[in-house]
């Protein structure tokens, strides 16, 4: 008998959890971050392709390391595999996925058709996004929809969720128990609106928020103790958004660039005097997580490796944030064995059964 | 689809059941709301081959005005070119400056007025007396825009399959990017043979 892991459902590994008072999902973040642990939660870099197979490697190298994958919606506007179908493969797989909805594709039908179907899969956490311009992207000519804003966004999924019907008030027959998730950015100005945004998004229906990648903690601080003053840290759970930089030439590039994200001069600086500037970068990483797993308000650390996920363990490990927690991971079980005999029999056995054969034996 | 006794749809429900206040705007998409009541583009599009004729015309003569822009710069003439553009245009066709023109494929009927702005025909939903699925009050645009390429000369050009709309063109003038383009065209076509490329 293997030992349950701490959030699993009792009849099998693969169903959905019950779920807790006062809990709004069934999923496994939720319970972590309502339990006062320190989460952990990364984005998974979505493929350019159809092999499930990808999904599933990129998702492997964070097994036992993360408590959520946020799977991204066409993250700068690029074209890639949908959240949607990332989250089925990932639900499929036992994952706990975050969906992330971004409002520049579709409009206020698609999105609570999306919202339905990705519950029904088992994703418990939604992640609301303005998302970015598609003059971003590799395709400027689409359409921009922006139907919904992220704050309109997270009323919608909350509706749904609370009231049970969709924005036009129709009914559902079952509602979907949804962790709702924002974004925030503390970087950009202008500062002294963006506690009160995040207030605005905690009425919207924000539980939890990940923050854009935080690389001046002393900015990070400030903001987190307006935050605090306002009384938001015990409404909202928030987590930071971390990410080792590859270089101080990325640095640069990602500061002139990427919109959004602030990178001071120190942490360049830093990089460039280093022997080995991944490493570096890596360290950087560790140091910031640190330092802000330290400042009160902070439930967790978002890590965001763009194609260098494979650090993603390296720095959770280093970093110690986890203080030996293991977070839920997917293991064989007895059942997992008899369905792989089971598929194993109707692939591979000699079955000469037809549908005319079934019918005279029928009689 | 009869016309005699209209189905309540959802889209009927929701409207009855939203919050009644004195201002009632007509019921209409809002595509049809900028579009004008009276119907310029009807007779556009029974005297596309008037303006097909006019547009060829007038075409070859801002092409032969290609150095001045270019002298003056392109996009220098923007501003006063797109200002004309789209008041012409809008008067004549209730253009809606996609920046794309593509009038001379569809019998000189505007598809950005079709309420699902379709560019490469009529969808299955136009009703038996060829009015619009959305706006049963309105001609289909591409009923219209049939009729007016059977008059053209090169009417069959409405035979091409359009490519999606490139959104990020929006707002800006159609004359000058085809005139432009025209121009390109020449240029290389006056290379090629010195390039001796193949035929």
């Amino acid at each position: 008998m293997i030992a349950r892991q701490p959030d699993e459902n009792p009849a099998g590994i693969h169903l959905p959890l019950d779920p807790l008072p006062g809990h709004t999902s069934r999923g496994r973040l939720e319970r972590v971050l309502r339990r006062g642990e320190f989460a952990v939660t990364t984005e998974l870099n979505p493929p350019d392709s159809a092999d499930p197979e990808d999904v599933y490697n990129r998702a492997k190298i964070f097994d036992g390391w993360v408590d959520a994958i946020n799977a991204v919606d066409a993250s700068g506007a690029n074209c890639h595999m949908s959240s949607v179908g990332i989250c089925a493969l990932l639900t499929r797989m036992g994952y706990a996925p975050i969906m992330q909805i971004a409002c520049r594709d579709r409009n206020r039908i698609a999105i609570q058709g999306d919202v339905l179907g990705g519950a029904a899969m088992g994703v418990a956490n939604m992640l609301c996004l303005t998302g970015d311009g598609v003059q971003a992207g590799d395709q400027p000519g689409a359409k921009p929809v922006f139907d919904l804003d992220c704050m309109s966004l997270l009323e919608t999924c909350r509706i749904m969720r609370d009231n049970g019907k969709f924005l036009s008030g129709r009914k559902l027959t079952t509602p979907p128990l949804l962790f709702l998730g924002a974004a925030i950015n503390p970087f950009a100005p202008p500062i002294d609106f963006r506690p009160y945004r995040l207030g605005k998004k905690i009425a919207a229906g924000a539980q939890f928020v990940q923050s854009q990648y935080c690389f001046d903690v002393p900015m990070f601080r400030t903001y987190m103790q307006q935050v605090r003053d306002l009384g938001f840290t015990e409404k909202c759970f928030i987590l930071c958004g971390v990410g080792p930089l590859a270089s101080a030439k990325t640095a640069k590039w990602i500061r002139t660039n990427v919109p959004g994200i602030h990178i001071p001069d120190s942490i360049v600086k830093r990089l460039e005097g280093a022997q080995d500037q991944k490493k570096e970068g890596k360290q950087l990483c560790i140091d910031i997580i640190n330092e802000v797993k330290e400042i009160p308000g902070v439930s967790g650390v978002h890590v965001m490796a763009y194609r260098q996920e494979e650090y993603v363990a390296e720095i959770v490990d280093e970093s110690g944030v986890l203080k030996g927690r293991q977070p839920w991971k997917r293991e064989i079980r007895r059942d997992d064995q008899l369905v792989a005999e089971r598929l194993d029999h109707i692939l591979h056995d000699e079955i000469t059964e037809t549908q005319v054969d079934m019918v005279k034996t029928a009689h | 689809m009869s016309e005699t006794t209209p189905a309540i749809t959802q889209a009927t429900l929701v409207k009855k059941a939203a919050p009644k206040s004195d201002y009632k705007p007509a019921d209409v998409s809002p595509q049809r709301r900028v579009q004008r009541s009276f119907a310029v583009r009807l007779w556009s599009v029974r005297h596309s081959r008037l303006l097909e004729w006019f547009y060829a015309r007038f075409s070859d003569m801002f092409l032969l005005l290609h150095p001045l822009w270019k002298g003056i710069g392109y996009g220098r003439v923007e501003g006063p070119i797109k200002f004309v553009e789209k008041r012409v245009k809008g008067f004549m066709f209730d253009c809606r400056m996609c920046g794309q023109c593509i009038l001379s494929s569809t019998g000189m009927s505007c598809p950005m007025n079709c309420p699902k702005q379709l560019r490469n025909g009529p969808c299955g939903g136009v009703r038996a007396n060829g009015n619009c699925e959305v706006e049963p009050d309105m001609p289909c645009v591409w009923v219209k825009a049939w009729e007016g390429s059977r008059n053209m000369v090169h009417g069959d050009k409405i035979l091409d399959v359009q490519k999606p709309v490139d959104q990020s063109l929006r707002e800006t003038s159609a004359w000058l990017r085809v005139t432009a383009q025209a121009a390109a065209a020449r240029e290389a076509a006056r290379n090629a043979p010195n390039t001796g490329a193949p035929a």
